[in-house]
């Protein structure tokens, strides 16, 4: 298999992370399609560096799994304390910044 | 049809599968369930790459470690509020044209860029090539990366106190 099929295939996930961010209404539902995006660039990074036969990208994954771990920690953190005060995990409903 | 392009459709069915059902899906915890299959189907992609290390990685942290975490925050919520969360989608169009629009634009460009279909064999094992690299050229990236770590760490327990 080509370094296309990789890439094509990292960007259907992509897109279809995307249509979870932006369709999806509960907090955790779209800290999930945040995870799948993230995953698809992945993807891509190691299939880059696998066919340049550099091994940059594979480094760069591994920084970008910690720091996708550390969002997660801290995105379902943030959903815990907005389920105290609010009683919601609706992403709608956490509009105290309204104007 | 060689066991390398059948082991990669077989992946990527995989992978579109449980992607899709994780955005369309109406349970939350089928959802991160089906996260979890789609992680693990990405590590078998890495596994197709020559990455084995990452590969370990990604079941380690992702289908281990992410998901445990989710399925947590889950049930703890859902313990707090006394009801089922609910996991609906709205907007399903506005989505479904921004994504659509998205993978029509990048399959385009793929299609126009000439790329190597051919592998151009690493130094050595792609493992202790990571090894050596993190700690030579990425040295000051992975230091910081550790106080990052750190900081996200006091950052989750701070937030998740206990109510005074």
């Amino acid at each position: 298999m080509g370094l296309h099929a990789y890439l094509a295939l990292a960007a259907v996930v992509f897109a279809i992370g995307l249509f979870g961010v932006i369709t999806r209404r509960n907090m955790v539902g779209i800290l999930l399609g945040i995870e799948l995006m993230l995953n698809a660039v992945n993807i891509n990074l190691v299939a880059f560096s696998r066919f340049n036969g550099e091994v940059t990208g594979m480094v760069l994954t591994v920084f970008a799994i910690c720091i996708t771990v550390a969002e997660v920690a801290l995105g379902l953190a943030i959903v815990i304390l907005l389920f105290r005060t609010r009683r919601t995990a609706m992403a709608d409903h956490v509009d105290w910044l309204k104007g | 049809m060689t066991l390398e392009v059948f082991g990669f459709w077989a992946l990527a069915v995989v992978l579109v599968g449980s992607a899709l059902a994780v955005v369309l899906t109406k349970n939350l915890f089928h959802s991160v369930l089906w996260l979890a299959l789609a992680l693990t189907g990405t590590a078998g992609i890495f596994l197709m790459l020559d990455a084995e290390f990452l590969a370990g990685v990604q079941i380690l942290l992702y289908a281990g470690g992410v998901v445990t975490v989710v399925v947590f925050a889950i049930v703890v919520t859902e313990r707090l509020v006394g009801t089922k969360l609910s996991h609906t989608s709205r907007r399903a169009w506005l989505g479904g044209g921004v994504a659509a629009m998205f993978l029509a634009v990048m399959l385009s460009q793929l299609a126009r860029v000439p790329l190597s279909p051919l592998k151009i064999p690493m130094e050595s094992d792609p493992t202790r090539l990571i090894g050596s690299a993190v700690l030579t050229r990425f040295l000051l990236p992975f230091e910081l990366l550790a106080v990052v770590l750190l900081v996200s760490l006091l950052a989750a327990s701070y937030f998740a106190r206990p109510e005074e």
